[in-house]
């Protein structure tokens, strides 16, 4: 007795100081598991094939990972690490969101044209929804009432009431879009056009355009200036951008939609996540096989982490 | 009548209320082929599909309908086959009588009597690589989808300069159309300010299935000092037998070794693999350069009316000729249309039958508008003047 609380004491301090950055690593299977203190890899976790999309559930006790090539959705134990179960995800699922009832998990089927709702306490597909060919980013607005579907081909966001399962609004955006996010106040839609170059903002009201951002950075063609991941900061005040195979990370004021800074990261990158306490800024770089972090205060690139082949999500446990 | 009136408003009004167009956009296109003759070369390896070309078309149109799914805009197909000796324009009269888009897999003076038939219809090669059709003989309504031989041997270059294995040998085949792919790669040689130290004919006769071996490495002896052997053959009929049976040890490019397409079925990068993967479940197949330029027209079709709402071809010609047309497709860049010949920009993969090896243009071979156009003939070289307005 004395002894197991002894271990509490000294566990205890070290969990709640030190937050994880969880990379899916496309090409290995596996995820590496990054302390956001000490900036070194931990742990690297076994996964199905090609793991991409990865969150928490709101405790932050399971890891959902897509498996991608293993059609699956994976439940991951986030202490032991263990595979607790698979989820049914549809066919390819590559990109998903966790509903604010922490209960459905809305999947993108990048091969299947078809959104899957599934019920993670039941196991049990709720919906399918047709959406356009090759979804991929997923969105849900904070009051849980709509869930928003980027499909890249038919370069369209479809915005789905949550309840009825239907689409009740479809809007055109620039070629390719690859990931959708909510402001934390629900008015805007932010989508990213990979091959359009741009990011669309929309008004979520009445699903009208405000603006499109636009970047642009001396020395690299336009065309190879690619949004595809991007995160708020906690206060709401900026978003960063990352720019694919341009190899960096744009800076964006929410009030004004400009880009403020362009910051040098690793080759092809894809996504990102803060830590804890949104000091650091953690990117997966496919190409170079690495993550960068950066230090949001000043916005410089601290250190470079190597992970396994081709990072591409990334999510952060408390 | 009048409740017949005010029912017809009704729909539309809740059509406009789901986000969609208010009247169904409908566009017909045809894919109009000319079968050519049978093609005889040395190996049995690798029978022409029935459906080449075909296939692409018909994926493009499953894609173009799931977007107008959600537009209220409808896309059919139809096809027409016709044999070698049977007269083309029998069915293009049909098809332009419909008032379809069309898509020409034929040769390049079959294409330029059916655009004479109805010179606003729009048309896309999906077939023909030759400079000609591109060039002199180029029409307003043919826009091509299909890369021209030109951009591919460009590509090829760049590549070869990007590794500086700038000293090539040139073995070509014998008939007329090897000669003229000889003359491209000296020409895109020249552009890149690579050299060609030696050249050599193919005059063999023999079975080389069985004489490869011995033929090769003697017909190859005598070349001076080279990097690499560049292959012309057209039909592709013997280059497979030259890798590995040269007198050096050298690599071989053009239509073996390393070989510069349109699209290859080793492209993986850039969303491609999922590209593959439909092809081959509507298919059973490989993408094919053929299907790829068929699919990339299709698409080019359903992105313009997607974002212009009409099926008026000469607003569908003038937007994917427009600064504002981007098609997506799976090449890491986004293609466009050369406003002043109507050939499609892309990325063209250089790449061996299991890799690619680079995506032309490379890093370094800039341009003042766009390095998509350091591939094919520019703007101040073009022969063609129909574009002009």
């Amino acid at each position: 007795m004395w002894r197991l609380s002894a271990l509490l004491l000294i566990s205890l301090p070290l969990s709640l100081q030190a937050g994880e950055i969880w990379i899916t690593n496309e090409k290995d299977d596996t995820i590496s598991v990054i302390d956001t203190d000490t900036l070194e890899v931990t742990r690297t976790i076994a996964t199905g094939e090609r793991p991409r999309g990865i969150t928490f559930s709101k405790d932050f006790t399971r890891a959902y990972v897509c498996a991608s090539d293993s059609d699956a959705v994976q439940v991951i134990d986030v202490q032991s690490g263990d595979i607790l179960n698979d989820l049914p995800s549809g066919e390819d699922p590559e990109q998903f969101v966790l509903h604010p009832d922490d209960r459905h998990l809305w999947i993108a089927n990048e091969d299947d044209a078809i959104a899957t709702v599934v019920d993670v306490q039941t196991h049990k597909v709720v919906a399918q929804i047709n959406v356009g060919i090759e979804p991929e980013g997923m969105a849900v607005s904070p009051d849980g009432k709509t869930v928003v579907s980027t499909s890249e081909t038919t370069s369209m966001a479809h915005w789905i009431d949550t309840e009825s399962h239907e689409i009740y609004a479809n809007s055109l955006v620039d070629a390719r879009p690859r990931h959708a996010v909510f402001t934390s106040d629900g008015a805007q839609l932010w989508v990213s056009s990979e091959i359009g170059g741009t990011v669309s903002v929309f008004d979520t009201a009445d699903q009208s355009l405000i603006t499109k951002i636009r970047f642009e950075i001396t020395g690299v063609h336009p065309d190879l200036i690619q949004p595809v991941g991007f995160e708020f900061t906690a206060d709401g005040t900026r978003a960063f951008v990352a720019l694919g195979p341009a190899n960096h990370i744009a800076v964006v004021d929410t009030a004004t939609f400009e880009v403020t800074d362009y910051l040098l990261v690793g080759r092809r990158v894809w996504h990102m996540a803060f830590s804890p306490d949104h000091s650091k800024l953690f990117t997966t770089n496919g190409v170079s096989g690495d993550v960068t972090v950066i230090d949001v205060a000043t916005l410089t690139p601290i250190k470079s982490i190597k992970t396994g082949r081709y990072p591409w999500g990334a999510a952060m446990r408390p | 009548m009048r409740a017949w009136i005010t029912g017809a408003l009704f729909c539309t009004a809740v059509l406009a209320g789901a986000g969609a167009a208010q009247a169904e956009v409908r566009v017909h296109v045809t894919y109009l082929r000319h079968e050519a003759p049978p093609r005889v070369v040395l190996s049995n390896l690798d029978p022409v599909p029935a459906d080449l070309g075909l296939a692409g078309a018909q994926l493009g149109r499953l894609e173009n309908a799931t977007t107008g799914r959600f537009l209220n805009q409808s896309f059919t197909l139809d096809i027409l086959s016709i044999p070698a000796q049977e007269d083309i324009l029998v069915p293009a009269r049909i098809a332009l009588a419909r008032g379809d888009i069309l898509l020409l897999d034929m040769a390049a003076s079959d294409q330029t009597a059916i655009a004479d038939l109805d010179p606003t219809t729009l048309m896309f090669n999906v077939s023909d690589s030759g400079d000609a059709l591109r060039g002199a003989q180029c029409r307003a309504n043919i826009l091509h989808s299909a890369l021209s031989a030109r951009m591919e041997s460009d590509a090829l270059m760049q590549v070869l300069l990007s590794k500086r294995w700038t000293r090539l040998a040139l073995m070509a085949g014998p008939r007329p159309d090897d000669h003229s792919l000889a003359q491209l790669y000296r020409d895109s040689a020249r552009k890149f300010g690579l050299k060609i130290v030696d050249e050599v004919a193919w005059t063999f006769d023999t079975d080389l299935r069985r004489a490869a071996n011995t033929e090769v490495a003697l017909l190859t002896q005598g070349l001076k000092a080279h990097d690499v052997l560049l292959v012309a053959d057209a039909a592709d009929d013997f280059a497979r037998y030259i890798p590995f049976n040269t007198w050096d040890p050298r690599p071989v490019a053009g239509r073996a070794g390393l070989s510069a397409q349109g699209w290859s079925p080793a492209m993986e990068q850039w969303g491609a693999a999922q590209l593959q993967a439909r092809f081959e479940d509507l298919a059973g197949r490989d993408m094919a350069p053929r299907d790829y330029a068929a699919y990339a027209a299709m698409r080019s079709i359903g992105e313009a009316v997607a974002r212009i709402q009409t099926s008026d071809q000469g607003r569908i010609r003038d937007y994917i000729l427009s600064p504002d047309f981007e098609l997506a497709a799976f090449q890491g860049r986004p293609l466009s249309y050369r406003p002043w010949d109507g050939q499609m920009r892309q990325p063209v993969p250089v790449a061996t039958t299991r890799a690619l090896v680079a995506s032309a243009p490379l890093d370094g071979f800039e341009h003042a508008r766009n390095p998509l156009d350091s591939l094919g003939v520019d703007a101040p070289e073009t022969l063609c003047t129909a574009f002009k307005d």
